[in-house]
């Protein structure tokens, strides 16, 4: 049974809060922190190098940090970000004490060794064969070993969620079903495991191969194989990035699933289907047929996107409703302009949403379309998509919550309010325009990871358009201006840990975190099926609407190519 | 709320919302539309991606390029060296990936189809034909062939898009269309 000394009660929520579970965020939530400031950075320098008139760094360079960029933030920073979730979606949501703490701590030395190694590894210079180490391009195995070690820590910190799991219900410490959040966090660490067996089977013979023990490696099966990682890994963030909006509309407005089960058919849909996008990155491979193709690329009938179309309605749906209880219940869009914009958790929630759905979530769809993919794979169109869904989506979520977390779990005041207030706007804005102009730029055929969109050094010539420039050197602004929202969230956040006021027994009151009516006004009502939610139809019908044109725009660039059979 | 269990404990049979219902079949009409449409592009439409590839040794697919440049080389591109070779209209023509090179530059006749065959001597390439943008990942060991027929005269560039190496952002190779 639990230790009751192990235990604290959490002035704002009431929640009983287990000691070893809250260590466990902190030093996991640092160690983000830590790995998206130093691959943010390196993102800062490819985009700036990127804009073809401040080429800043020299090739071997470029190459270099584009590397380490995406190790330490589509790999590093989201991962030890989702395991500190994963606690706190378990044992703090379900009142539990952590499952195995200890084993908690050996994960989370596998993922500090196993990062650092990685990255020792990539700034030695002989491991600069991009995030995707497609074969035969070899790296240095110390790079491979890394991004195992890394994994099988992850690994250990999904059991010991899973163990939580198991440890409440056993212990009874909460009633029923476990709620949606723990739901989303489930979903995230099932999609973990999937993820990191797949990456176990495919690095595991490729570090052997490094090594001279095993002959060689089959690059397409490779690719089948590591994108099975590769591209689950952004569906662990996803799964954990909605459940995070659902917990801060929760937390903030008292917001309630529109209906259980809706929501958490949504999210089965995700385990069920999501794994089968490693197609997307097989479209114009030689040696896979259509069929396998049409049938994979498309989750099984876009079954998983119908499930981001449902939590694309059900979020903002749940966030109206609540809204509307409380009051604000003028014409179609009061419920919006008086939502808490001021509050960088929801600022930073919401602007995730719009930014995941509208950029990332329509050009992903639009890209894995087998026959569009055509258009669009490896040209700079797919960093745009991706940094729609990891950076404007999943990161921008992560540090929304990180508002939240500070005062709750390290009971630290926010510092530098004011510019808190604008961080989430500041770095959405950069995150989307990053995104906006890569893909305008990936429309007009711009390579992504080319150093020289010039080339200078060329035996031949060829030259983009003069818009592909433009794009580039917006998209490199973008990222200065992400960068500065990223500057603003490290110092906030590191500041408030080290330096904030510590939060009092009484600030629950004075300077409340949890909404006001976020328990009481919402708590007694059932169904929603009464309820009218006018704001959220004309936002999913402007959504479809946008989907729905952009789609068919680009069969029509697909329909002028060079005839191709 | 979405922090707590669900209020009522048989939460699988509470009642849709109604708008709930209504999107969900959108999302499903919507999502057939789009599955669809691939196999639909595969009947009408022109741009599909062959799917007729093979296993080939390297060292086979360098000596059959080899082959195509002695017969229909035409001239050398300026000072580079780099064969232009004018293969004849519907015949089998090759493109070679390696480090970093795209060997040899082609000719081709506008509205003429030819059957391409791309294939890489070493690592992992990217065939970025700019600026139609045709993009198809080439692989060493593996021979795509599929049926072009350019529909525009001029100067394409064929930029790698594949990072291959230090020297990937030099990888650019041309194919002539001419009327």
């Amino acid at each position: 049974m639990a230790d009751a000394t192990l235990f604290r009660t959490c002035p704002d929520t009431g929640l009983p809060v287990h000691l070893p579970a809250e260590r466990l965020i902190k030093a996991n939530a640092v160690a983000g922190v830590l790995a998206l400031a130093l691959g943010g950075f390196q993102g800062l320098l490819v985009a700036l190098t990127r804009w073809p008139d401040v080429s800043l760094l020299p090739a071997d360079w470029f190459y270099l940090i584009l590397t380490g960029h995406g190790l330490n933030v589509l790999l590093f920073w989201i991962i030890f970000f989702e395991i500190a979730i994963l606690y706190f979606a378990s044992a703090i949501l379900l009142k539990s004490r952590l499952w195995a703490p200890k084993l908690g701590w050996v994960g989370f030395g596998l993922m500090v060794v196993g990062s650092l190694m990685a990255n020792y590894a990539v700034f030695q210079g002989d491991s600069s064969v991009m995030f995707t180490s497609y074969v035969p391009m070899q790296a240095h195995p110390l790079f491979y070993l890394g991004i195992i070690l890394f994994a099988v820590g992850a690994l250990a910190g999904c059991a010991v969620f899973f163990g939580t799991l198991v440890v409440a219900k056993d212990e009874k410490t909460y009633e029923g079903s476990i709620p949606l959040v723990t739901f989303g966090a489930l979903t995230a660490a099932i999609i973990a495991v999937f993820t990191i067996a797949s990456g176990a089977i495919i690095l595991i013979p490729t570090l052997m191969w490094s090594l001279g023990l095993i002959g060689d490696i089959d690059p397409i099966l490779y690719k089948v194989i590591w994108w099975a990682m590769g591209h689950s890994s952004q569906q662990i963030n996803v799964a954990a990035h909605v459940a995070v909006w659902y917990c801060i509309a929760a937390m903030l407005l008292g917001a309630k699933p529109l209906s259980e089960k809706v929501s958490r058919m949504a999210f089965l849909l995700y385990i069920l289907f999501l794994q089968l996008a490693s197609a997307h990155h097989l479209l114009v491979e030689p040696g896979i047929s259509s069929n396998w193709k049409i049938f994979n690329t498309s989750y099984a009938l876009y079954l998983a996107v119908v499930g981001s179309m449902i939590h694309g309605l059900s979020v903002p749906g749940a966030i109206e409703a609540a809204q509307r209880r409380r009051g604000f219940t003028k014409g179609a869009f009061e419920w919006l302009r008086k939502a808490p914009w001021g509050n960088p958790a929801f600022a930073g929630m919401f602007t995730s949403l719009v930014y995941f759905g509208f950029l990332g979530g329509i050009s992903g769809v639009v890209m894995g379309a087998e026959q569009l993919n055509l258009i669009m794979h490896n040209t700079i169109y797919v960093p745009g998509h991706f940094h729609a869904t990891v950076v404007a989506g999943t990161t921008l979520a992560f540090m929304a919550i990180t508002y939240l977390v500070v005062p709750l779990i390290w009971r630290r005041e926010i510092m530098f309010p004011g510019l808190a207030r604008w961080q989430p706007y500041v770095f959405g804005l950069g995150a989307a325009g990053i995104s906006v102009f890569m893909m305008g730029a990936g429309t007009l055929g711009v390579s992504r990871r080319h150093w020289d969109i010039n080339f200078t050094d060329a035996a031949l010539s060829f030259s983009y358009p003069d818009t592909a420039f433009l794009m580039m050197a917006l998209n490199g602004l973008s990222a200065v201006l992400a960068a500065i929202g990223g500057v603003m969230f490290i110092v906030i956040v590191v500041s408030s840990i080290l330096f904030g006021k510590k939060r009092g027994a009484d600030a629950a009151q004075t300077n409340p975190i949890i909404g006001v009516g976020g328990g009481e006004a919402v708590a007694s009502y059932g169904s929603e099926g009464t309820l009218k939610l006018p704001g959220t139809m004309i936002l999913v019908g402007i959504f479809f609407i946008a989907f729905f044109l952009y789609y068919w725009v680009n069969w029509k660039y697909l329909s002028e190519v060079w005839p191709l059979s | 709320m979405a922090i707590f269990p669900p209020e009522q404990r048989i939460w699988w049979k509470e009642p849709l919302h109604g708008f709930e219902l209504v999107w969900i079949g959108v999302c499903l009409v919507w999502a057939i539309v789009m599955f669809g449409t691939m196999i639909v592009w595969h009947v009408i439409g022109e741009q599909n991606l062959s799917n007729r590839a093979y296993r080939i040794d390297p060292d086979v697919f360098a000596e059959r390029t080899e082959a195509m440049v002695t017969d229909y080389t035409v001239r050398e591109e300026g000072d580079t060296g780099i064969p232009v070779v004018h293969p004849p209209a519907g015949s089998d023509i090759y493109l070679q990936a390696s480090l970093w090179q795209w060997y040899p530059i082609l000719e081709l006749e506008k509205d003429k189809e030819y059957h391409l065959h791309l294939s890489s001597i070493d690592w992992q390439h990217g065939f970025s034909l700019q600026p139609t943008n045709i993009n198809v990942q080439v692989h060493p060991g593996y021979e795509l062939v599929m049926t072009l027929k350019p529909n525009r005269a001029g100067e394409f560039g064929v930029v790698c898009n594949e990072f291959c190496g230090i020297g990937h952002h030099n990888m650019l190779g041309r194919i002539y269309v001419v009327e």
